[in-house]
């Protein structure tokens, strides 16, 4: 790999890109330019055109007018092999890793060396542990099988591959939203060293905070057009949010005005199979509780094991004061319901309709028919904001934040008292999120009866903004609640990370 | 609901089509004339009954491998209960109770031990295959005459005027039965829910295993009514009758437009995957094809009705 001194043009510019499907324009003439050596936050809410201008970028889509430049000189990729050959990788938050094959053999999938009609391996293995080192993860084996790496080694491998390639343009699409904050932490060191050899990388991420920290400069996107640019410096993420809203947001996390209840679930010296080891706590009605804890603390045990989808080993768990044999379908009969973090694993039957996934477990009577879903979901559909044509369209066809308030909604149409949440805004947009957070405070602080809701979650600022009391999962145990006015997110996430409080 | 209008139009043209072509060709056989439909349908009549079992089961993510011994062991019993001198009526009785226990057996086994249903069945298909040749002592049953043999035979004059047989009539009103069933009750949704997503099926408080054994079970007691048409049609009981016709059977509700991978069933479709599978036998022998270019016109038409539902599929999402 030889690699050219910085060029004086910027390394990407995109300039008027225009894109229209059918009778919607997504992209209204954007510039949108990075220069070799920076890290660009691109940033605005789901059906922005974010992912419309990177697959011009990368070459899956064909603009309807403006132009490209990559250091300079023109770029027209016929499709995204076209655009890798040209120098732009692109790293999405999907990864796309055969996971039977090796670390090696994955990094030159698609461009094999050969020699004299055989595989060369050597040059595989050699060129892979290269464009590792350039990254600095030294540590990961070519040899080693993608399928047994971490997650986040994965990820490394996926940008090792757009290195081995020869890429100078990396776009990185939503790269920590399943990472736990070291692993996240690591990648924006392996961000930085590439930008420092030269490289140019555009950096997609629902995570402000992150945005600012880690960027040089963002853009923002709003209905197709870039909206604000500039250097991270001194803005504030309630300036992104404006921006990307397109009106001064008020408050992310709604105000609070809660006074708690009776006790509606008590958990006492819980245990999982495995995870959760420890755990006790109380859940009043009106009350919002929060669990903090990175990937593997069993946090996301935990909550399985309340709902009754793995057994308890240990201690018990009484909702409404009984103790009964817990299944999903016990738990929804006695008021619970909950949102899994893998919304398309887990959370929603993706095929079937948004009026099937908001009944499904409540159907009211033994005969279905349009009419009666129709009449069921309507109210709820308007109530809580979810775009689609009509009820009877498949799930899978809506947008993220769509879905996931389906996912949701099941839990209002089936009106239960206790709502358990696993990351309930993982990878959806601002405006969405806002939503969530409006309805999660509206039926905790405003309906009659209250509600109590127990959220788990790794992103901070959303427990502290949405919570009344948090506590800590680290390594299966679960620690002691703290109102949020008495903790902040250092000793939080110090907390987490097992250091002792 | 659209939907099922286009895959209905596109498979009803296929079956005009078809028919219209041997018309065309053999100058006398009408395919549209009342008399060859009913010969069309009579011929359809087990295929048909057994792939409304097969269809639910699809649609709830499932395959039944066992359907055609389930089917033979259904001949068995009933002619074995004849021979004992039970009345036709208990004797067509243990028959499809003999399916319904096959099925039972089937969902006890895929929910009890965590196997996949594909491998679960390919071990009852052998097991079931087994058991009625045990009874049966590896031959044939012969067995006294009775209504049975009436189900799906060509109506005499006198009662012409129920224009099918009676086996016909009872896989239509089976077929409706089963489309209310998925279509309009809950059962029906957590069949589909559970074929979509089962993991989202239980997270939903769906007793997602209780709704394995009842679709097996129903399944295995639609299989026993076919069976027992079986019976009806060749009036003995054979236990290696229907060897492979599962496939035949998987392949009709495939060609109506489930997707083996859950989540979808239609009931008519499967009757018209059915029935143009015979329509291409019957029509083949008319037209004088050799039985060998039946197979490889049979095997085409079910990769092509799949290949034209999955483009369509990707359309619409």
């Amino acid at each position: 790999m030889t690699r050219l001194p910085f060029p004086a043009a910027p390394a990407l510019r995109m300039g008027a890109i225009v894109k229209r499907f059918g009778a919607t324009t997504a992209l209204a003439g954007v510039d949108f330019e990075v220069a070799a050596g920076e890290i660009h936050a691109l940033l605005g809410q789901n059906g922005a055109g974010k992912s419309t201008l990177m697959k011009i970028l990368s070459g899956a889509v064909a603009p309807d007018g403006g132009s490209i430049q990559l250091a300079g000189a023109p770029y027209q990729p016929r499709d995204p092999l076209a655009g890798r050959r040209a120098g732009v990788g692109m790293i999405y938050q999907e990864l796309a890793l055969v996971p039977h094959l090796s670390v090696a053999e994955n990094v030159y999938l698609g461009m094999e060396p050969v020699r004299s009609g055989l595989l060369d391996r050597r040059a595989m293995r050699i060129g892979a542990a290269a464009a590792l080192a350039e990254l600095g993860a030294e540590g990961i084996d070519p040899d080693s099988v993608v399928g047994m790496l971490p997650i986040a080694s994965r990820q490394l491998v996926e940008i090792a591959r757009a290195v081995a390639a020869g890429c100078r343009v990396l776009v990185l699409d939503e790269p920590t939203s399943s990472l736990p904050k070291p692993d996240a932490e690591r990648l924006f060191l392996t961000m930085r060293r590439l930008a420092g050899r030269g490289n140019a990388i555009v950096y997609i991420t629902h995570f402000l905070e992150e945005a600012l920290d880690v960027s040089d400069r963002f853009s923002v996107l709003r209905d197709g057009q870039m909206v604000a640019t500039g250097g991270t410096a001194g803005v504030s993420t309630q300036d992104l949010v404006t921006a990307m809203i397109g009106r001064p947001g008020g408050a992310v996390y709604p105000s609070r005005s809660r006074t708690p209840g009776e006790p509606l679930l008590v958990v006492d010296d819980l245990a999982g199979p495995a995870k959760p080891r420890r755990a006790s706590f109380t859940l009043r009605r009106g009350e919002v509780l929060g669990i903090f804890g990175l990937v593997g603390s069993g946090r996301t045990e935990l909550l399985r094991t309340i709902f009754g989808l793995d057994p308890v080993r240990r201690g018990s768990v009484r909702v409404m004061g009984v103790a009964g044999p817990a299944s999903p379908h016990s738990r929804w009969a006695s008021g619970v319901g909950m949102v899994s973090e893998d919304r398309n694993r887990e959370g929603l039957a993706l095929d079937l309709s948004v009026a099937d996934n908001l009944m499904m477990s409540r159907q009211g009577s033994a005969w279905v028919t349009e009419a009666r879903q129709r009449a069921a979901t309507s109210p709820l559909i308007d109530r809580i904001g979810i775009r689609t044509e009509s009820p009877f369209v498949p799930v899978g066809r809506l947008s993220g934040g769509n879905q996931q308030k389906v996912a949701l909604g099941r839990l209002l149409h089936h009106d239960v008292d206790l709502l358990l949440l696993d990351e309930p805004t993982r990878g959806i947009d601002v405006g969405s999120k806002i939503e969530i957070y409006r309805l999660i405070d509206a039926l905790v602080s405003r309906s009659l009866p209250p509600k109590a809701v127990l959220i788990v979650g790794s992103y901070l600022p959303e427990l502290l903004g949405l919570c009344d009391r948090i506590a800590v999962m680290h390594r299966g145990i679960l620690g002691d609640f703290v109102a949020v006015a008495e903790t902040d997110e250092h000793r939080l996430l110090l907390a987490a990370s097992g250091a002792p409080v | 609901m659209r939907r099922n209008l286009v895959s209905f139009g596109v498979l009803l043209g296929a079956y005009l089509l078809f028919a219209s072509l041997i018309r065309v060709a053999t100058g006398e056989f009408s395919f549209l004339a009342a008399a060859n439909l009913e010969l069309v349908l009579r011929q359809t009549a087990i295929v048909g009954t057994a792939s409304l079992g097969m269809t639910l089961i699809i649609a709830a993510g499932g395959i039944d491998l066992s359907a055609g011994a389930a089917i033979a062991l259904a001949t068995v019993v009933v002619a074995a209960s004849l021979n004992a001198g039970l009345a036709p009526v208990a004797a067509a009785g243990l028959g499809i109770a003999a399916g319904a226990a096959a099925g039972a057996v089937n969902g006890l086994l895929i929910t009890g031990l965590g196997v996949v249903p594909f491998i679960v069945t390919l071990g009852t298909m052998l097991a079931v295959r087994g058991v009625a040749k045990g009874l049966a002592h590896e031959q044939k049953l012969d067995a006294p005459a009775s209504w049975l043999n009436g189900m799906l035979a060509a109506l005499p004059p006198a009662r012409r005027w129920l224009v099918f047989p009676p086996g016909v009539w009872l896989m239509l009103l089976l077929a409706l039965l089963v489309a209310v069933l998925l279509n309009y009750t809950r059962f029906g949704r957590h069949v589909l829910a559970v074929g979509s997503n089962q993991d989202a099926a239980r997270l939903a408080g769906i007793r997602v295993d209780r709704v394995k054994r009842r679709v097996y079970l129903l399944g295995g007691t639609l299989v026993g009514t076919a069976g027992v048409l079986q019976f009806g049609r060749l009036s003995v009981g054979d236990p290696t009758v229907a060897t492979g016709l599962e496939l035949d059977i998987i392949a009709a509700v495939v060609i109506g437009g489930a997707s083996l991978s859950g989540g979808e069933g239609w009931v008519l479709g499967s009757l018209l995957g059915a029935l143009i599978m015979t329509t291409i036998r019957a029509g083949g022998s008319q037209l004088g094809w050799s039985n060998w270019v039946q197979e490889i016109v049979t095997g085409l038409i079910i990769v092509t009705a799949v290949a034209i539902d999955r483009i369509r599929h990707r359309r619409e999402v």
